[in-house]
């Protein structure tokens, strides 16, 4: 066993490999879609679809084969909390994973880890022959005549766009990642056209503990809309980065406080693709219902330029739009342009303008989430910061 | 492409196939396995696979132009990937940079000319915490400082 890094009271409470599975097994699959429906789960992924809608659809398809598929494709900038999941706790993430086939009744469990995680394949395999020695995967699982269960580990090759769960079935597949027009919706045509379904890696952790401890305990935590704890991937100016679980619905400003971090002059929830806030808006929850996020929290101090900042998020866009449809593929490429125009000085407040309208744009008509949210970090930065960064244009 | 050499890589791509099976999602896996023993997918290995899977050559080159860690020309037995993302840059990426292109002479999508390493950038390796962070083919590097990571290329035998 791994040494434990994480501390908290929900996902990193105690746990047991097994436990989970067990208990699941005793409940009739309308009892685990009840309790999850009950505890009000949402994908941790950063979406927030209610996990057990998603479930309840999947299970009601009819179909002689289903599958569950594990997102573990940790693209989005300034994450890293499934990678501590997935070095530190497998058990909650294939218990969960276990208990999810139990329930929509699939036989097959594909986790697609990241092309860049490669190095934790191995260790993963080899605790799913470990899970197999101890009978809670393959073959009659804890000696239920009726439950057969196995997990594959998939790699991606390196497109962040694969994290979007209908690109992500695609690359299964074996084609460009590419993601598809919904509907139909994965629960009923999602890998080779069977019913499927997509969770991030801490929705599964989330629910191993739900199942083992019960949705009252779960809701105990958080808010009313946005129920129990969230892992947030910290990183940049602050003394303590790392991985954090805290209850959901906390406060940015006490956030920053619990990771020591000083003179912050803005902070980017959900990664690239999230927004901007500046110090005005720091007693904003972190929750479904106000600043949503996949859990990605990038800190900068007073000495950051935010420009700067916006160009890196841009390029990363440009890089990583997969270039099916227009509005993401050009509109992308012309933001960057726009922000360098503002770098070189070279710019009207005219064409700016028409940009954060093209971006507009770009989150209506882009056909999958990564298009929708690259204008994110443009217009909340140029709005939020525009002071430092029209005033000093001069100088750079 | 030598005779020979055509025959080994028929071979092994036909054990390949037959591991995974011969189906369209069993095509990255595939070339997966290609690209970390060749460090790139010849042409001849594209047709091969194409060939076992019963699918268009043009549908497999289509697949390896979309991911970025599938590459048709050669590159070197190491590749150094260097994260770039916003995290890493703001805890002296750039230094990094310097150091590694100062000491191996090449630039940024380069291959050293005895063919052992190329250098990249990598968006984001989820090593944010532990910045700045760099992959040498499967392992990864992280709170590198300019000598830490020349110590770990020159490592490298």
């Amino acid at each position: 066993m791994t040494e434990r890094s994480g501390n908290g009271k929900v996902i990193f409470s105690e746990y047991r490999r097994g436990e989970a599975i067990k208990k699941a097994l005793t409940m009739t699959r309308e009892e685990i879609l009840l309790e999850i429906r009950e505890s009000k789960l949402k994908g941790r992924g950063g979406a927030g679809f209610p996990t057990s809608t998603k479930w309840m659809l999947s299970a009601a398809a009819v179909a002689d084969e289903k599958y569950v598929i594990c997102n573990a494709d940790e693209g989005e900038p300034g994450t890293f909390k499934d990678r501590l999941l997935l070095m530190e706790y497998p058990e909650l993430i294939f218990d969960g994973m276990v208990i999810a086939g139990y329930t929509i009744g699939a036989k097959k469990g594909i986790v697609y880890l990241r092309g860049e995680y490669e190095y934790l394949k191995e260790q993963l395999e080899s605790y799913l022959e470990q899970m197999k020695t101890d009978n809670l995967l393959g073959k009659a699982i804890l000696n239920n005549k009726e439950f057969d269960f196995d997990v594959i580990i998939r790699l991606g090759s390196g497109a962040y766009v694969c994290g979007e769960e209908t690109a992500l079935i695609e690359s299964l597949e074996g084609f460009r990642g590419e993601a598809r027009n919904r509907p139909p919706y994965p629960v009923n045509t999602g890998f080779q056209g069977k019913p499927t379904i997509v969770n991030n890696v801490e929705t599964f952790a989330a629910v191993t503990h739900i199942i083992m401890k019960g949705s009252q305990w779960f809701k105990k935590y958080g808010t009313d809309k946005s129920t129990g704890s969230k892992l947030f991937s910290v990183s940049g100016d602050c003394d303590k980065p790392g991985v954090y679980e805290l209850p959901m619905g906390i406060r940015i400003s006490e956030l920053l406080k619990i990771v020591g971090a000083k003179n912050t002059k803005a902070v980017q929830v959900g990664g690239a693709s999230g927004i901007c806030l500046p110090k005005s808006q720091f007693e904003r929850t972190l929750a479904y219902e106000d600043v949503p996020s996949g859990g990605s929290i990038i800190i900068f101090n007073e000495s950051r330029n935010m420009l700067k900042v916006l160009k890196n998020f841009m390029e990363f866009f440009v890089e990583e739009s997969c270039g099916q449809c227009t509005p993401c593929r050009i509109g992308n490429i012309k933001l960057l342009e726009g922000v360098n125009m503002i770098e070189s000085g070279n710019y009207t407040f005219k064409y700016i303008n028409q940009l954060k309208e093209l971006g507009k744009t770009m989150q209506l008509a882009s056909k999958c989430g990564l298009g929708q949210s690259s204008p994110n970090p443009f217009i909340s930065i140029l709005e939020n910061f525009s002071e430092e960064i029209f005033n000093n244009s001069e100088e750079r | 492409m030598l005779v020979l050499e055509k025959n080994t890589m028929t071979e092994e791509i036909e054990k390949l196939v037959e591991k995974y099976g011969n189906l369209r999602s069993s095509l990255l896996p595939i070339l997966q396995e290609i690209q970390s023993v060749h460090k790139y997918i010849p042409d001849f290995a594209q047709q091969e696979v194409a060939r076992l899977l019963n699918i268009h050559p043009v549908e497999v080159y289509s697949v390896i132009s979309f991911y970025t860690f599938l590459n048709t020309k050669p590159k070197g037995r190491y590749l150094v990937r260097l994260c770039k993302t916003i995290s890493c840059d703001m805890q002296g990426k750039q230094a990094i940079a310097r150091a590694i292109e100062r000491e191996l002479g090449i630039s940024f999508g380069e291959t050293t000319k005895d063919n052992k390493f190329t250098l990249e950038y990598i968006n984001c390796l989820g090593m944010c915490d532990k910045g700045p962070a760099m992959l040498i083919n499967n392992k990864v590097y992280t709170k590198l400082t300019p000598e830490k990571a020349i110590q770990i290329i020159n490592e490298i035998q």
